[in-house]
Parts: structure tokens; sequence; C-alpha cells
């Protein structure tokens, strides 16, 4: 019989020791384990054009369109209707996408390393707020910055982590719980750290002719609140590949929504989803919204509560409170609540105000089920059609039934082993 | 009558949080009964049998919350179902802000309280066993408040806390004293010598109230659950209680109280008590004294000496004392039952009591059995004296109102009055009847204002009855201490307000009543 208590043990050990570092930045095509001319990868679990979500086929346009493979909207519908472009989620690349999580094969990406593992994982740079193809939009605003990213931003990063050799992604995000982000919703401390680390490579790699580019992507990484949360996934994602396909760990290793679907991974169930209905999120929204603008709950980023902080570090963020319509005695309550389906404490990201103690890590179907409490997300919320943008954030519970089915399978396969 | 409801699926709330909500509900102007259940099995039994079990609830589940309205118009029972989903709405809004928060399992629990090594459950029956053999394997004592627990359940449950070392106090287990801390309906009594090992609910809370009230405390009160002592169980946690509390340093005085064990139980109990040092004292309601007395205890006759000899013990003094000073109070009882049976007119003769304790109940029927002859209850102990309706008194009557059925969809009388408010009023209209007789259990868990929830229905009946010419006697006894939230004290003086006469235990109210009776020739 599988020892399922020890499994789980070595689980979250190895999620534990994981220690992600920022290592390069490269175009997809060239990083990305499977990627090629026609594939596009979306967030959450598999889904065909047919059943994508509004700001997932907006994002594919947009991402077509700026490929060059089609010259305007329409085109790029009918093309990505045709059967030749091949979708697949992000998560089967080694790489996590953030809300719709639309990824082409000339995005630079952001490589990040588990240098206990060798393992990597990958993201797209952040493009800031706003009009962003991630929320689906793809106007001449949005393509322009993507080629920007590509053609400026990119080669800017590019060349100074190749200078540092890498950055330490872990101690980053250690430092930022502290500073008041859950590394979530809220990664501002983050991004300023991961400035001042990166701005002296910036300078040192400077090529005097290309000034004003350097002072853009400076400039451009400031503003950007949202600069390091691809960082952030990268480190998540790359650290619980190392506590995957462990025989017996009833540890969840992915939670991923495509805006259509919720789904689950299972460490001791291999690379099957559990999948269910993606729930319209009951958040806070922003003036001018209502209900009826809100999509299904969308993006890669669950990855964060997958790996212990976001929502699970939610006391930690006192800051993030306010704007997903909460009070502080929420969030810690909320925090506390995740220890009761977790397998153990984090030794690194600790929440300063429950004393230091470790943030709830290692979400576990067993548990969840047990106690029929769900993890749930501190998550931005997409409205339901492409290109409109986000609508509001807030606490969202993860669906019950992805965890049901999971528990499910998991007895069957080691039921009386 | 019209009824009105609404199942909600998905929704969840505990017993407690719903009890409070059913009887608001209850209370609102012209409302003739409401609930808000679970759809359990059970529960809807228990709706059935109130007329309440909507065809649309037939089919409902234990996710399901049924709320539902009795009320002469249909608009006031739709109100019911408006304001009980309020109602519930606050109830959330209340634990959210709270600001502390809750654990989501025991496993949670002792996380967020480490050092914890006992734990209360109270969730649906049919979950509680499980629970409660959790808390086991943690190895935290566990007191179970939950009923509807299996025989066989409990067995399992109590056979591995034996093993452990761990007591299991329960299933059905209301009341407890641990450590100076008043559990479920217990009452605030200082920490002492007297050591208390309980089958029956309100008969630890009588007696540990009596110990309290003589200025003596309690070192620990252990509730078994009033099926420990039957067959199927065998005593287990009774003998491990007394155990405990043989080894107990602080405790220096046993006091045992129970309904009647089976006869393999009350063996074993005498052959544990046999090798204990310490005094113990035994009030075994209807039991066979000898067994007791062959081992070596002081068999008490009634909840009251049980807990006087304790004290005197404690103090170390004769326990002889005390049936002088009780004659004494009996002369004053005599002349207090001829005072009052003088004022009443021709043909008023019987008793009615209402009881929320079940054992104060017991005690009574015992003594009118012992002086008058049995009297009529749906629970009797003569089975010739059994009520053909429990709603309808006859001659000599008590009722229990706490037994299940008369819990019908609403909380216990030591909680919700309404029930013994009506029937007081109702008893009072029967020119038969010569006294009311009432306890009124103080304590945690209790309702917050027994005094003035009786008051108004006390004064009406005296007045039915003064209209009438006659002059109807309300006797209470009060089982609480100064120190209980609601205060003896106040309680007291709200009851003799309102005309009813106070008696310090249940045995002398039941001894006024039984003097009173026996004038008025009611046997």
């Amino acid at each position: 019989m599988v020892d399922i208590a020890k499994a789980n043990e070595q689980a979250l050990k190895k999620l534990l020791e994981a220690r992600p570092f920022w290592v390069d930045i490269q175009p997809a095509i060239e990083c990305v384990p499977g990627m090629k001319k026609n594939l596009i990868l979306h967030a959450g679990p598999p889904v065909t054009w047919e059943r994508m979500c509004g700001p997932q086929r907006g994002a594919t346009i947009g991402a077509l369109i700026y490929e060059g493979m089609a010259k305007n909207p329409e085109e790029a519908e009918e093309l990505a209707a045709s059967g030749e472009i091949e979708y697949d989620p992000c998560h089967h690349h080694d790489t996590v996408g953030p809300m719709a999580g639309i990824v082409c094969p000339s995005m630079p990406m952001i490589v990040t390393e588990n240098e206990v593992t060798g393992q990597k994982a990958y993201q797209s740079l952040n493009e800031g707020i706003g009009k962003v193809l991630r929320m689906g939009a793809y106007d001449d605003e949005v393509i322009e910055r993507l080629k920007w990213m590509e053609r400026v931003l990119g080669p800017v990063y590019q060349k100074a982590i190749r200078k540092a050799g890498r950055i330490d992604l872990k101690n980053i995000m250690a430092q930022a719980i502290q500073m008041g982000d859950e590394l979530h919703n809220r990664s501002r401390a983050a991004s300023y750290i991961l400035f001042t680390k990166t701005a002296p490579y910036i300078l040192e790699t400077l090529d005097q002719k290309k000034l004003p580019e350097a002072i853009e992507a400076l400039k451009f990484m400031e503003a950007n609140i949202h600069t390091f949360l691809g960082f952030a996934m990268t480190s998540a994602k790359v650290s619980l590949m190392a506590a995957e396909n462990i025989e017996g760990s009833s540890m969840v290793t992915v939670m991923a929504r495509n805006g259509t679907d919720w789904g689950i991974q299972v460490s001791g169930l291999g690379q099957e989803w559990f999948t269910c209905q993606s729930p319209i999120p009951e958040v806070l929204l922003f003036p001018g919204f209502t209900k009826e603008d809100v999509g299904r709950d969308i993006g890669d980023s669950a990855i964060m509560e997958t790996y212990g902080i976001g929502g699970c570090a939610l006391a930690a963020s006192p800051a993030i409170v306010l704007f997903v319509g909460g009070t502080y005695d929420l969030a810690v309550s909320k925090t506390m609540d995740m220890y009761e389906i977790t397998l153990g404490e984090n030794n690194v990201y600790q929440i300063p105000s429950l004393d230091f103690r470790g943030s709830p890590t290692g979400i576990d179907i067993l548990k969840v089920a047990k106690k029929n409490l769900p993890p749930f997300i501190d998550t931005g919320v997409a409205h339901k059609d492409a290109g409109v943008g986000q609508v509001g954030a807030g606490l969202c519970d993860a669906p019950m039934d992805v965890f049901k089915k999971a528990v499910v399978a998991f007895s069957k396969k080691y039921a009386k082993k | 009558m019209p009824v009105k409801g609404l199942k909600k699926t998905g929704e969840y709330f505990d017993s407690v949080t719903l009890m409070l909500v059913a009887r608001s509900l209850t209370e609102m102007e012209g409302v003739e009964e409401a609930t808000v259940v679970m759809g359990t099995a059970e529960n809807k039994q228990i709706l059935a049998a109130s007329g309440l079990l909507l065809d649309e609830f037939k089919d409902a589940t234990d996710t399901d919350l049924l709320i539902a309205g009795k009320a002469p118009d249909e608009a006031t029972a739709g109100s019911v179902i408006a304001r009980a989903e309020e109602l519930l709405i606050e109830s959330k809004q209340k634990k959210a802000s709270a600001g502390e928060h809750l654990p989501r399992s025991i496993e949670g629990a002792v996380d967020e309280l480490s050092g914890a090594n006992m734990v209360l459950i109270s969730v649906a029956g049919r979950y509680a066993g499980d629970v409660a053999m959790e808390a086991l394997e943690k190895g935290l004592h566990v007191l179970l408040f939950s009923d509807n627990v299996s025989i066989e359940k409990e067995k399992e449950l109590k056979e591995f806390g034996r093993e452990k070392g761990l007591l299991v106090m329960g299933p059905d287990c209301g009341t407890a004293i641990i450590n100076g801390a008043p559990l479920c309906f217990a009452n605030v009594v200082k920490q002492g010598k007297i050591g208390i090992v309980a089958a029956s609910g309100t008969g630890l809370q009588e007696v540990s109230c009596i110990i309290g009230n003589q200025g003596e405390g309690i070192s620990q009160a252990i509730g078994t659950g009033g099926r420990d002592v039957k067959k199927d169980i065998g005593g287990i946690m009774f003998l491990e209680g007394i155990k405990a509390l043989a080894a107990d340093g602080a405790t220096e005085v046993i006091v045992l109280v129970s309904k009647p064990p089976s006869p393999e139980v009350l063996a074993s109990v005498g052959e544990t008590i046999k090798d204990i040092s310490k005094p113990v004292v035994a009030i075994l309601i209807g039991g066979d004294p000898k067994v007791m007395e062959a081992a070596g205890a002081l068999a008490a006759r009634d909840l009251e000496r049980a807990g006087l000899i304790a004290v005197a013990l404690a103090r170390g003094e004769d326990p002889a004392g005390i049936e002088k000073a009780l004659a004494a109070r009996s002369e004053e009882i005599k002349k207090q039952a001829s005072a009052e049976a003088g004022k009443m007119k021709e043909g008023q003769k019987y008793l009615r009591g209402l009881f929320s304790g079940g054992t104060l109940c017991d005690e009574t029927q015992l003594m009118f059995k012992d002086s008058l002859g049995p009297v009529y209850s749906p629970a009797p102990i003569d089975p010739d004296f059994k009520l053909d309706d429990i709603w309808k008194s006859r001659e000599n009557t008590v009722v229990d109102l706490g037994e299940d059925e008369f819990t019908v969809g609403r909380p216990h009388p030591m909680i919700d009055f309404l029930l013994r408010k009506k029937r007081i009023v109702e008893e009072a209209k029967d020119p038969e009847v010569a006294v009311i007789l009432l306890d009124v259990v103080l304590g945690y868990g209790s309702n917050m204002a027994p005094g003035e929830e009786l008051a108004g229905p006390i004064r009406e009946a005296k007045k039915l009855a003064a209209d009438s010419g006659r002059h109807l006697a309300v006797i209470c006894s009060i089982t609480g201490t100064h120190k209980d939230p609601q205060s003896r004290k106040k309680v007291e003086k709200e009851l003799k307000e309102a005309g009813a006469i106070v008696m310090e235990t249940n045995a002398a109210a039941s001894e006024l009543t039984v003097a009173i009776v026996k004038i008025r020739g009611g046997k």
C-alpha cells in the first residue's frame, strides 16, 4: 500500500527545496519546449477555438496579427478557426500565462531555472495594465507595444541578465512578502526590488547609441506594477514541476483556468487534468462595470496559490485587502483557512503579522475534500468580451468539483494498493 | 392554517444558529409555528410530525436548508421566510466581523490552540462519531454534545478512549465542568474538592449548584451521556470517570449521579468503588440504594441530599446532621403547605409539573410515587399512567418538555420557553389544578432571562384562577448559582414578584407540592 503521508512529505520537500533563478530572456520559439510557428499557447486546461472565451479569442487574434500571420482581425479570426493553428495549454510546455495567457513564437520569454533540478519555466514579459493582450485586447496600440517589447525591452533585459548571470528570485519574493506583497494581485515591492537589482546591469550593458531605448525600458519597468508577476509565476511553476509525478502524493501541482474551464493536476496523478466549468467570480468591480460584464475565472496565475503564496499569503498583504473588497481580519481569516488544506508551512515565505509563520503551502486534495473547503484565488477578473480588460479583483473560491473528481481518480488509483 | 416554505440548496448553517433563528421567527407577531432546519431525514420526520413538511421539502437532502412558517394568513406565513433570510445573513455577518478566525476542523483547531487536550464536538449525529474518533486518535479527550450517534459507534469510541486513557463524555452529553470551566449547559460553580460523575445532565447541574450554593466547589464534573450506564455500553465511561476522580489529587469526595443503571453496570460500579478510599456518595434516581451501600457508598434519596452529604463530607462533618436540618425544614414546608391549601377552592387538588430538566422531572415523579402514588406522564414510572395525549394533562401530571416529541422544530425548553409559557396558562384554566410546578434551570447555554420570560405567564395564570375565585399555587425551583450569567438572586426576585413560591431545590419544591396535593386530597 502506498504511503500517502510519506509521498506528500516528499512532494512538499521538493517544492520547498526548489530555488528559482531568473537566468535568461529568449524568444519563445528558441526556448519553450515544443514551440513551433503555428502553435498558440493559452492559459488553463486544453480548449478548442470553438470553446474559447472572449478574452482568449481576442488575444489569439492579437497574437496572429503580431506574428504577421494575419493583416487584420477578420483575417486572424478566419485563420484561428481554420485548423491551421494549433492550440495547447501553456502548462504542457513548462509555461504559465496570466489571464488569457496567450503565447506565440516571437514573444520574448522570461526563463527561470530551478537550481536544484535544472528544470526551466517560461512566461512572456508583462505588458502593464490597461489595454493589453492578456486581457484580450488586440488593437494597434497593443500590437505596437508587443513589437516594442520584442525589439527593445527583451534585448535590454537579455543583455542585463546575461551580464548578471542569474538573479535569485526566491530571495526577492521572501523580501517582498515582508514588504506587503502577496505576489499574485500585488507584486509592487518585488517589482521594485527587481528593478534595483537589474538597473545596474542594464547600465553596464548599455549601448551608448541606444541610450533612449534603455531609458524607455527602465521607465517601463518602473511604471509597471506587475513587472514581477511573470518572474513570480515562473518561479512557482518551476518549483512545482519538481514536485510532479510523485507516486502516491495528493498534492496539487497545477491550478489553472482558461475562462471556459477550471482545471487542476495532482502530483500522484501525473499530467491528467481534472476540470469543470470555470465559475464567474463574485468580486469587487471597478466603477462603471456590472455583474453582466464579468467573465469566467481565467489565467494560469492560480499557480501562485498552488505554490503557497498569493491568496495563501493574503494576511501578509494588508495593502491588497481594500482592492479586493475585504477587511484585514478577513485576510487573516482566509490565510488561516488555507492552513487547514495545505500540507505544511513555507520555510522561506513568512507572514509578519502571523509572527512570521510560514505561509500555508502544498494544497492537498484529500484535505480539501474532507473539509469541503476549497482554496481561493486572490485574482484579477477580466471582462467577458475580448479587449475590454480588467473589470475587478477579488477572492474567488476554486470550484469543489475539480477536487472531488481528482479525489475519485486518486482513490481509484491508490485504494488497496 | 396556511404553511409557507422555502428550500435553499447548498446553504449550510450549524444547528445552534438555526435554533436561534427559529426562536426569533416563532416570536414574530401572529406566527403559529416556524422552523429552519437542514433537510436531514431526522429533521424531515420532525417537520412531518408538525405538519410543516411541504411537498417541495420531501426530496430535500442534508445540504438543503428548509424554512417553513405557519400562520393564520398567507402573508404572515410568508413573512417568516423573508425574516429568516435576513436573520441568516446577519448570523453570517456577525461571524465574519468577529475578527477572530474560526477553525474549520479539529486539525485546524489544534493547530491554532496548541496544548489543547480536549475537544467539544457538536456536529450532525451521523458525522459526530467519526469526528470524535479523529479527536481520540489525536490524543484529545472528547465531549460529544451531539445526539443521534449510534450505540455501536458510542461503544467503539468509548472502548478506544478507554484503551488510550481518554475520556469520551457523551454522545448526548449536555453538561460538564472541567477545570472550573462550565461546558454546554452548566453552571458557574467555584473549583473545590468534590468530583462528580453523572449520566444525567440536569442531575449534574442540580447537584453541582447545591454544592456551589453551600459554598463548596467542584474539582471536575464529568458527564457521560445517559446511555453509558445501559447494558450495551456497560458503563465504560462512568467507571473511567470514577477512576479518574479517584486518582485526581484535587478530588476528596466523589458523587455519582445517574438514572437507574442496568444491573450489570450497577454491579461494576459497586466493584469499582469498593477499592476507592475516598468517600463516595451515590444518587441513582429510582435505583436500588442497597447495592451502593453494600459497596461502601452513601446512597442519597434525592439530588439535594446527595449534594448536601457531599458538602458535609468535604468539610469533615457528620452527614447525619443533614437529616435533622431537613426534618426542621419539612416542618416549615408543612406549615407553608397548609397555608397555601387553605386558600384554595373546592375541587382544586392536582399537580401539573412542567419541566425542562428530565432528571428533575423523574425526581418529582419518584417523590410523588413514594407518598401519594404514581402520576401521569408521557414517560411514567408506572406504565398504567402513560398520558394518552401528551398535550393534555389529567389528574396529577408531570411532563418533561425536553423530550423529543416536544422539541419538534424548536430549541430545548431550557432555551425556548414558548411551549411552557403557553402550557402554564392552559393548566391554570383547569379548575382541578392546585399547583403548577416549574423547574428553572440557569447557567451557560440556558435562556438568559428566565425570570422575565416566566413572570408574565405566572401572573396571567394566577389571575385566571383568581378571576374564577381560585387560588393557584405556582411553585418554582431554581437550579443555578449566584454567579450564573442569569443570577439566581435576580431570577428568584422576578419569580416571587410574579407571585410564585420559590424553593431552593427541586426536592424541596416537590416536597411542598406533595404536601399541598395531599391536603387537597389529590391522590
